[in-house]
């Protein structure tokens, strides 16, 4: 993985170049909007409220037996919208959209359509990374949103519902506003943002480097979706401490 | 021509700047070309082994690619254009359809309409006829002597098949291990002594089906 490190950063930097070219490719844009919308929305809300539930189950009750469950909503809070929305929608829209983008660039780049576009002099940065990252830049965000709210809402729900934690809907989301502030969740929109390239630029690269046949696309979905989660992991936490400070 | 793994088709992508050499040089007209740099002072075009049509795309955004993403014409001149190109290759109505609802012949020939909008100076075929049933390879091969009758267009034809290669040719270039063997016009090349053309002409003669005593 790392050894492409440097070419990976170079197809970014291409791709980030080829920027004023985007309106150009608005309705491959938005194809790929509309396709990473499909297939992620409902697993992002079922991924989120149980994620939001489950913070809520493991943390409700060591608080309330240390009579802290006032800080609940806070806890859930901070956690979903600075930290699980942002990773763990990044790794799945990884292992949906990802895999997906590094399979059909792939599989162009065996059947040799990628070699059809150089010889129509057509970039294939501009014509099939560019509007995968764009897309994947705006989608991830605002997934990341809406898992934000569904997490709270998964939350919530337990710590209200829940017998030994029982915390009431008006106290969880109290505590939440006094914690959460609107930068915490522009720092999680942020990182999602910076995963949502590195799952594009990774799994756009796999595909354009794939070599062999069907065996070689399915080598490269695998090291595409593999590379994304480690890289999203490690660069989370280099974030985090960026942003911390 | 040439057995495979003889190197045609490494060759058409030399010619094309797909690949780099490791020495030498390519030229056209007298003219070194490197790279992609040979795009850039010619029009080429390449009819690909697989076809290589975007699978994603129909028939009709297939053929316009060219003149759409470099946007050389409106929108309503291109489906005429593609309408026009496809009519050439005897494939008029397929516009809506996708590539995987075509059949093999069927998909060649829309990669040489993609080819054709591009107004080539020079179409490089890389076996045009492979994976063709006897009648489909057929139809390609007079639709490759048609387009360079009617449009004047010059054309070279990667094959390991002799027969085409004797078809469609003025000139029949022999490859063998990465070396040109022979360039000789088709008479010419028949009664060529190098013992390597002669083994593979007879090979290929062997395997024609032979008649049937009523």
């Amino acid at each position: 993985m790392f050894q492409n490190l440097g070419e990976m950063i170079l197809l970014f930097g291409r791709t980030v170049r080829a920027l004023p070219l985007v309106w150009r490719q608005r309705r491959k844009v938005f194809e790929q909007f509309y396709d990473i919308g499909n297939a992620s929305l409902l697993m992002v809300c079922v991924l989120s409220f149980f994620i939001g539930a489950v913070v809520a189950l493991q943390t409700g009750p060591v608080l309330v037996d240390r009579a802290l469950g006032a800080a609940l909503g806070g806890i859930v809070g901070i956690s979903i919208c600075k930290e699980l929305a942002p990773v763990m929608m990044a790794i799945l829209i990884a292992g949906r959209n990802g895999s997906a983008m590094a399979a059909e660039i792939g599989s162009m780049q065996v059947y040799q359509e990628i070699d059809a576009l150089r010889t129509m002099r057509i970039d294939p940065v501009h014509f099939l990374v560019l509007p995968r990252l764009v897309a994947l830049a705006v989608a991830l965000p605002l997934l990341v949103l809406v898992a934000i709210m569904v997490g709270w809402f998964g939350g919530a729900l337990v710590a209200a519902y829940n017998e030994r934690i029982a915390i009431g809907f008006q106290a969880f989301f109290e505590n939440l506003r006094d914690v959460v502030a609107l930068e915490d969740v522009a720092n999680g929109l942020f990182k999602s943002l910076i995963f949502a390239l590195i799952v594009g630029t990774v799994c756009c690269h796999q595909g354009l480097t794939t070599r062999g046949g069907p065996r070689g696309i399915g080598r490269s979905v695998t090291k595409a979706v593999v590379n994304s989660i480690v890289l999203i992991v490690i660069s989370d936490y280099i974030l985090t401490r960026l942003l911390l400070s | 021509m040439g057995p495979s793994g003889s190197g045609k088709s490494v060759l058409l992508r030399h010619i094309i700047g797909l690949e780099q050499p490791d020495e030498g040089e390519i030229r056209l007209n007298g003219q070194s070309v490197q790279g992609s740099d040979v795009l850039d002072r010619y029009r080429l075009a390449m009819v690909f082994q697989s076809a290589a049509l975007l699978n994603s795309l129909t028939v009709a955004e297939n053929v316009g690619l060219y003149l759409a993403e470099h946007r050389l014409r409106p929108p309503e001149e291109i489906r005429r254009i593609v309408s026009e190109k496809l009519a050439l290759v005897g494939l008029e109505g397929t516009e809506d359809k996708l590539p995987g609802q075509l059949s093999g012949g069927m998909r060649k020939r829309v990669a040489i309409a993609r080819a054709l909008v591009m107004e080539p100076q020079l179409i490089l075929y890389d076996e045009p006829t492979s994976e063709l049933d006897p009648l489909s390879a057929q139809v390609i091969a007079e639709e490759i002597l048609s387009l360079r009758d009617r449009i004047g267009v010059t054309s070279i034809v990667v094959t390991h098949d002799s027969a085409l290669a004797f078809q469609v040719a003025d000139r029949i270039g022999f490859l063998h291990d990465g070396r040109l063997v022979a360039l000789e016009k088709p008479d010419q090349l028949r009664a060529h002594p190098d013992p390597l053309l002669q083994r593979f002409l007879q090979a290929r003669a062997h395997r024609q089906p032979q008649e049937v005593a009523p």
